[in-house]
């Protein structure tokens, strides 16, 4: 361990030495990143801090030593997207409709975490049921940027990553639908990854979009990164949609040579909307790539432009679905003026969900409507078929694909001449992959002319992290961009 | 001309929603029991808590599998779920877990007996879903309560074309059917308690090859007598429409039992949209060999079966349907049967006098009181004489409600039949000595009163002489 490093300097496989070889306590860690926390309070990451529950735990984990036998992660501190179900405190995603809720079990993201032996520091603010791409849609107020409070962090786990940005907390989870983890850790220069949709339970993940919602860590580095998709993978019983696939050791070849590992380009990523300072330095990634040894090819992704409509048709007609529960009836927000059943629905569902859910609430019911289902829906169904297609093609010629994260760096928070369609039109880059179910990573590759983050993705077929985790390592080794953060929030 | 519910002709098509007999939910760990506690059988899943996911139950989709096997349906190797949408308080959801596109079971029909005639009924597919909670009105005042004991209980809906003709054709399909999916123990059959409910889709025409009339649907009944009613009603509605030169529109009623008429729910144009599509949480089940093999191999003796072997050993065909469908009554036969007993008597003694003392008990045939071998021992013993028919039914009422033996039945009550012909005569013999003017009268022509000698007989032997040999003898006797 590096000496006189702060507490939250240093990476996950760091911290669990030093409590396990007892040079720092778990409640020294802890305390430090809850001190942490309250100090800057001004970013809004945390919707609410668990502090005497971790402390508690952390307590238990010095006072518990041999407990940490097979927990790789013992009195190590980690947050959670309130997307998550935790029996601890309140889970909301950031939802009025769900104010004040608890949930009486754990989500199976969180139970896995805390076997690791993870304490929970809290719960993270984020975009209200997953959906955006700023974090403002949160009912609790927008999030920071800690590289520029007048930015936002990105969405929808604009929580998740400007908590670890600032290192508020060595690590948190985050969620990821059309891009919700890999966007905002390019906003706010982290590693976020998203796996195979099926790698991660979503047992107690608040559903947005069923069959593209997918769990992922959100750290400071790829190797942590890899270290938490050991303990956040596999199978889960409840829920048949997690693939019954043998979970890899994704640390164990990290350290492998990239030579002669093939890097597809699709140059339809590198077109028209992508900001100057974001192609240069993802194309000076890919330099380092080359002086790394790898084989840059370019590729084509012909049908990229259909991911947009096809996303934001299939996604909303999920959320339409999933978020039919909220109805005031039997838990969550109740709007009190109601006198008829229908206008309980109405009343709660109109003031318990804010302004971006309805309005994919009312894409979603639009699109799977009968009239309309067969125009929309099942021709979204074809096109999704048709990108996950160009993909499949695409891996038969490459190892990875490299692209922008996105298509700018982080935008301006409160700014009004932005429309939802413009915003839907920036996650160009990301929606894709999960229409195809494609494991994809986000890392820092530099900072634009006004000092924000840049991020790339790095993309690889369906069950294959290892090959994304051992490029991004590659990269990470031969760069530093991944270990800056912002000089308010150092010391 | 006007139509009259007499001369006109029906299509009637039946959706029948069966819980099925699982021990816990279509959808999660809860078990499935009625009458307990509100909401006492839920778990996270059947309240729609956010995160919560659905997992099938392998058991109900064997219980599917079983009753397609019974009625030669296709059993789907490729089975989907789908998402059907509709608010309402008892649904947490917002929506229903049911098949759509891939259901389990496609085709296959089902034989019923009507006026003596076997006939017919196709289905046109079976498919899986989960039943809603119930809404419980005014349980106190000014609110409604809801429980969900009931929501996420696994239901099989079969749909049968609507090749049903007649009311009649109707209730006797289902009451096969009920019969059938009880006999299979999929389904407890209690149609008071929801078990078993239908509905009832129709449309009149006026000749039997006019194109189908705009079907009607009633929703939701849960009795033979109702759906009977329903349909009364609303064919005599119809041909009034039609007869007023108005068409009959497409909508879904519902039967109010108090007022024995339909009411209109809802028109076409106001039909709810449920927006169909594929439940994402499911991921694409399929079937494989070995799963039907295990859910065949669960199977007893398929009633049609049972029919067959009843008739070939030369049972009544109207008898054998009705017996080889009650699985206890059947097995009751059975019993019988490997006792060596001739099969109509079978017949007529479980349809006859067992039937008769059930029906007056209200038990079906699992818990008589008596044993198969309580009847093996009667008709032995009216096979060999030993007892008279009429005694036997004496024995058979006593032994149901003393539950003691035949042998000790007939001794406590005497019952043994005189079967000596000598031992008759001789008492004849006295009876002719007694009666001399009669005896003479009748020698002279008067044939009448060989029933008066008969009942001194009887009188006699209280009851007990064989039947057959007293009138041999007794009339060899008289003729000197």
């Amino acid at each position: 361990m590096k000496v006189n490093t702060p507490i939250h300097e240093h990476s996950l496989t760091e911290l669990s030495a030093a409590i396990k070889n007892k040079t720092l306590s778990s409640v020294e860690v802890t305390q430090h990143f809850l001190n942490r926390i309250h100090k800057h309070e001004n970013l809004n990451a945390f919707l609410e801090v668990h502090e005497q529950q971790a402390l508690k735990q952390a307590k238990w984990c010095d006072n518990n030593p041999e407990s940490s036998k097979d927990k790789p992660l013992f009195g190590v501190p980690i947050a959670h997207k309130d997307i998550f179900c935790t029996i601890d405190g309140h889970t909301t995603c950031a939802s009025k409709v769900l104010d004040k809720f608890q949930a009486n079990y754990d989500a199976t993201v969180v139970k896995k975490c805390a076997h690791a032996g993870m304490i929970n520091l809290g719960k993270l603010n984020m975009d209200e049921f997953a959906m955006g791409s700023t974090n403002e849609n949160s009912a609790y107020g927008p999030v920071a940027n800690p590289w520029n409070h007048e930015n936002c962090p990105g969405g929808s786990s604009g929580g998740s990553a400007s908590a670890v940005s600032a290192r508020l907390a060595p690590i948190a989870t985050g969620s990821d639908t059309g891009g919700s983890i890999r966007q905002p850790a390019s906003f706010t220069g982290i590693t976020g990854i998203k796996p195979t949709y099926g790698r991660i339970s979503r047992y107690g993940m608040i559903a947005f979009a069923s069959s593209l919602d997918q769990a992922g860590p959100m750290t400071t580095s790829v190797s942590d990164a890899a270290l938490m998709l050991n303990i956040m993978c596999g199978y889960d019983h409840n829920d048949t949609t997690t693939a019954q696939i043998a979970v890899p050791d994704f640390t164990k070849n990290l350290n492998n040579d990239i030579k002669g590992l093939t890097i597809g380009i699709p140059e339809e990523f590198f077109g028209d909307g992508l900001q100057e300072d974001c192609k240069l330095a993802v194309e000076k990634a890919i330099k380092t790539y080359q002086e790394l040894g790898a084989i840059i090819k370019p590729i084509h992704l012909p049908n990229l432009s259909f991911a947009i409509p096809t996303y934001y048709l299939l996604a909303p007609i999920e959320a339409a679905s999933n978020l039919a529960r909220y109805d005031g009836i039997h838990y969550g927000y109740r709007h009190k003026d109601a006198e008829s059943l229908e206008s309980l629905y109405q009343l709660s569902r109109e003031y318990g969900f804010g302004k971006e859910v309805k309005r994919r609430i009312l894409i979603g019911t639009f699109a799977s409507s009968t009239e309309y289902s067969a125009a929309y829906y099942k021709q979204a169904l074809i096109a999704k078929k048709i990108i996950t297609n160009d993909y499949k093609k695409a891996f038969t010629e490459v190892d990875a694909i490299l692209t922008p994260t996105t298509t700018s760096t982080a935008f301006k928070l409160n700014n009004k001449d932005q429309s939802p369609s413009s915003l839907y039109l920036s996650d160009i880059y990301t929606v894709s992959v999960n229409l195809a179910s494609l494991p994809a990573l986000s890392i820092p590759v530099g900072f634009d002319h006004k000092n924000l983050p840049i991020g790339m993705q790095l993309i690889s077929n369906r069950f294959n992290e290892q090959t994304i985790l051992q490029l991004g390592h590659a990269y990470q080794r031969a760069t530093q961009w991944h270990t800056m953060y912002p000089e308010l929030y150092k010391g | 001309m006007a139509l009259d519910s007499q001369n006109i002709f029906l299509n009637i098509g039946l959706e029948i929603h069966i819980q099925l007999s699982t021990k816990t939910k279509a959808f999660s760990s809860a078990p499935v029991q009625y009458g307990n506690q509100a909401n006492q059988n839920i778990r996270i899943v059947d309240v729609a808590i956010p995160g919560t996911l659905p997992i099938v139950n392998k058991e109900m989709m064997k219980q599917a599998i079983m009753f397609g096997k019974c009625v030669d349906a296709q059993v789907n190797q490729k089975i989907t779920f789908a998402r059907k949408h509709y608010f309402y308080p008892d649904l947490p959801k917002g929506y229903q877990i049911t098949q759509d596109e891939n259901p389990i079971l496609v085709g296959g029909s089902i034989n019923y007996e009507l006026n003596g005639k076997t006939k017919q009924c196709m289905l046109h597919h079976a498919h899986l879903e989960e039943d809603a909670g119930k809404s419980l009105h005014g349980y106190k005042k000014g609110t409604s309560g809801i429980d969900l004991n009931r929501a996420g209980q696994p239901l099989l809906e079969i749909v049968t074309e609507p090749c049903l003709e007649s009311i009649d054709d109707a209730i006797a399909f289902l009451k096969q059917l009920h019969s059938l999916v009880t006999y299979l123990g999929i389904c407890d059959g209690n149609m008071q308690e929801g078990s078993f409910r239908c509905d009832v889709n129709i449309s009149v025409k006026p000749s039997k090859d006019a194109p189908l009339g705009n079907r009607v649907e009633i929703k939701n009944m849960n009795s033979f007598k109702f759906i009977q009613r329903a349909l009364q009603y609303e064919i005599e509605r119809q041909v009034e429409q039609i007869n007023d030169g108005q068409k009959v529109h497409q909508e879904t009623r519902l039967y109010n039992e108090k007022k024995q008429s339909t009411e209109s729910m809802r028109s076409k144009e106001n039909a709810n949209d449920y927006r169909y599509f594929s439940e994402p949480d499911i991921p694409t089940i399929w079937i494989d060999e070995q799963f039907i093999a295990d859910a065949i191999s669960r199977l007893p003796e398929i009633p049609e079966d049972r029919v067959a072997r009843y008739e070939a050993a030369g049972m009544q065909p109207t008898d054998a349907r009705i017996i080889a469908y009650q699985r206890p009554m059947a097995d009751f036969a059975d019993q019988l049967i490997d006792y060596g007993h001739e099969i109509k008597t079978i017949a007529n003694w479980i349809l006859g006098p067992i039937s008769a003392l059930a029906n007056k008990a209200q038990i079906d045939f699992a818990s008589l009181p008596i044993s198969s071998n309580d009847i093996h021992d009667i008709l032995t013993k009216l096979v060999n004489g030993a007892l008279s028919s009429k005694m036997a039914k004496e024995v058979l009422e006593h032994i149901w409600n003393e539950q003691k033996s035949v042998d000790e039945i007939i001794e406590k009550y005497g019952l043994k039949q005189l079967d000596s012909e000598e031992e008759i005569a001789k008492i004849i013999q006295d009876i002719l000595e007694k009666n001399p003017n009669q005896l003479a009268a009748y020698r002279s022509g008067k044939d009448k009163l060989f029933g008066y000698f008969v009942g001194q007989a009887m009188k006699a032997t209280q009851g007990q002489a064989n039947p057959g040999k007293l009138n041999k003898i007794l009339k060899e006797m008289l003729s000197g």
